[in-house]
């Protein structure tokens, strides 16, 4: 791959800078040690860790439905598909059959928390790159999701409204009324934050052509979600590996062959058009009925190894439970999306300019308590 | 139409052809539904070491237990065949003795997932590195390493990746006590 062109000629004088762990622009508690040869990055180490809490451990010592919650905190800001991936592993191992209007409430929320999600990246990744007013736009729309979200689920964040089998509890009608209200209200919205954002010339100056992440190298890390996409490749697990009622709707897979920060930007922006309009089509063909399975009181999956992976907004999360039939698990593995798109930035940085660098760990979209579960 | 493409079995047929068979797991090789490509194969009493899953019901389309020395030939036949590694991590089988390595790799265009196992002796746990073939299998390998104290030979940074660099002990091992934290002892 093809490193940032510029370089520098120097002596070889190189000092140690500390980025973190606590700087606004790691989004979280995460240090990266670079050494720096001037404005240059001559070579970067993560150091993780700083937010773990050894959730895996967590899901071996308790009954499998009690460890729910916990999955709607290692990634605070899609909780849903995150949850959704747990429940679908346990629900694959039972062979339990989830009730279709249980499936059409869950893409609904998942693709709400999706546009959330991405909206929460937005703001942040624009104030990396120094712009104060997009934070505000983006968290004025954020507010009117969580809103909706939090009359149905009870949270704000860390939803826990998936269950083995289906739902907590059925949908109202002030929520499909609401959410068709924001459907409608975002989208020219969308467009405004296009003509505010994507348009701009010193934020195309600062992300074009800069931060090359290509196909190549995701392969050889494991980068999934829009870093893939971004990178000309149309891999989504909801077209991939189809799961819950994904199939069954009709949505495009935006891909970016430009494989730079821009094009991450724009498979972002392009995908909460898409969710918005799987959202519209769930509304309008939900059906009614049951929102939970018959599901046994105690959950005792068969023996064996499941695998099930949700699209999550960072790329794919993925749940395996290894059940040798007993109440509790014999081993949980969370494979999360950060932890593969991170995992680059060392090879990745060599040789950017610290400016550069930055801006291209906001592409990346890092939850920190991802990388560290 | 499948999923798992034949040659890609038939190639991991071919590649480890006679394997013993005895040792493979108790437990977690049941799940998976037989398919009818396997028919060809002469059928021992133990599921065969490569066989075709079904994804709907397991999570994955090719299902393949190799032995520990052979782990960096099928991670080098998966590259070949444009495969990104997905995760790396490990099953602690107390009883048996032995950790189960499991390594996922998955297909970008194709959207298959291939299952690689092998299970090394508890008493001396020790495997291959894969991190010159996938540089992002580094960090799986770490983690693995700190949380279930496998030795990855040859990798280029074997320290600590989430726990921190003092810590004492491998938390995932079904037998790991936590040390008691000498503040809180009367």
């Amino acid at each position: 791959m093809e490193l940032h062109p510029v370089q520098s000629t120097g002596p070889q004088e190189t000092f140690v800078l500390n980025l973190g762990p606590q700087h606004p622009a790691t989004h979280g508690v995460l240090r990266v040690k670079l050494t720096m040869d001037g404005e240059f990055i001559n070579d970067a180490v993560i150091v993780a860790g700083y937010v773990h809490r050894e959730h895996e451990k967590m899901g071996e010592n308790r009954p499998w439905d009690q460890f729910l919650p916990n999955t709607g905190r290692i990634d605070y800001l899609s909780a849903m598909m995150y949850t959704h991936a747990y429940v679908g592993a346990i629900e694959r191992a039972c062979g339990i059959e989830v009730p279709p209007r249980a499936e059409y409430v869950r893409v609904i929320t998942s693709e709400l928390n999706r546009i959330a999600s991405h909206l929460v990246w937005w703001g942040a990744y624009l104030l990396d790159l120094g712009g104060m007013t997009p934070l505000l736009y983006a968290f004025d729309d954020r507010e009117k999701i969580l809103d909706l979200l939090e009359a149905l689920t009870g949270a704000r964040l860390t939803y826990c409204y998936y269950r083995v089998g289906g739902l907590a509890e059925d949908l109202d009608d002030g929520f499909v009324e609401g959410t068709r209200e924001f459907v409608k209200e975002f989208r020219p919205r969308l467009k405004m934050f296009r003509r505010l954002v994507s348009e701009n010339i010193i934020f195309r100056k600062r992300v074009e052509g800069i931060g090359i992440i290509d196909a190549e190298m995701c392969r050889k890390y494991g980068a999934t979600g829009p870093m893939i996409r971004g990178a000309g490749i149309p891999n989504d697990v909801r077209r991939a590996e189809p799961y819950s009622v994904y199939p069954e709707l009709d949505f495009e897979i935006p891909v970016d062959p430009a494989a730079d920060s821009m094009a991450r930007y724009k498979v972002r922006m392009e995908e909460m058009e898409q969710s918005l309009r799987i959202i519209e089509q769930c509304l309008d063909r939900l059906p009614e009925g049951p929102v939970m399975a018959k599901v046994p009181r105690v959950l005792k999956p068969p023996e064996g190894d499941y695998c099930y992976a949700t699209e999550a907004a960072r790329g794919r999360f993925e749940v395996r439970i290894v059940s040798t039939g007993k109440p509790v698990a014999h081993r949980v593995r969370l494979r999360t999306p950060c932890f593969g798109n991170l995992s680059l930035f060392e090879e990745a940085a060599r040789g950017m300019m610290l400016a550069d660098g930055i801006a291209m760990m906001g592409s990346l979209d890092l939850v920190i308590p991802d990388i560290d579960r | 139409m499948s999923r798992c493409p034949d040659n890609l079995l038939e190639r991991f047929q071919e590649l480890f052809p006679a394997m013993n068979m005895e040792k493979p797991a108790p437990s977690e090789e049941s799940a998976g539904e037989e398919d009818g490509a396997d028919a060809a194969v002469p059928p021992p009493p133990p599921p065969p070491p490569c066989r075709k899953t079904e994804h709907a019901k397991v999570g994955y389309d090719l299902d393949a237990i190799v032995e520990p020395h052979q782990i960096e030939e099928a991670a080098k036949l998966l590259d070949h065949e444009g495969f990104a590694i997905d995760m790396i991590t490990a099953v602690d089988w107390p009883d048996a003795e032995q950790f189960e390595l499991v390594y996922d790799f998955m297909h970008f265009q194709a959207g298959t997932r291939v299952c690689v196992r092998t299970r090394i002796p508890r008493d001396r746990p020790e495997i291959a590195t894969l991190a010159h073939i996938y540089p992002g299998a580094n960090w799986h390998e770490r983690e693995t390493a700190e949380f279930y104290g496998i030795q990855f030979t040859g990798h280029p940074n074997p320290i600590h990746l989430l726990l921190p660099e003092d810590f004492v002990g491998y938390p995932l091992r079904k037998d790991f006590k936590p040390q008691p934290d000498p503040l809180l002892e009367p």
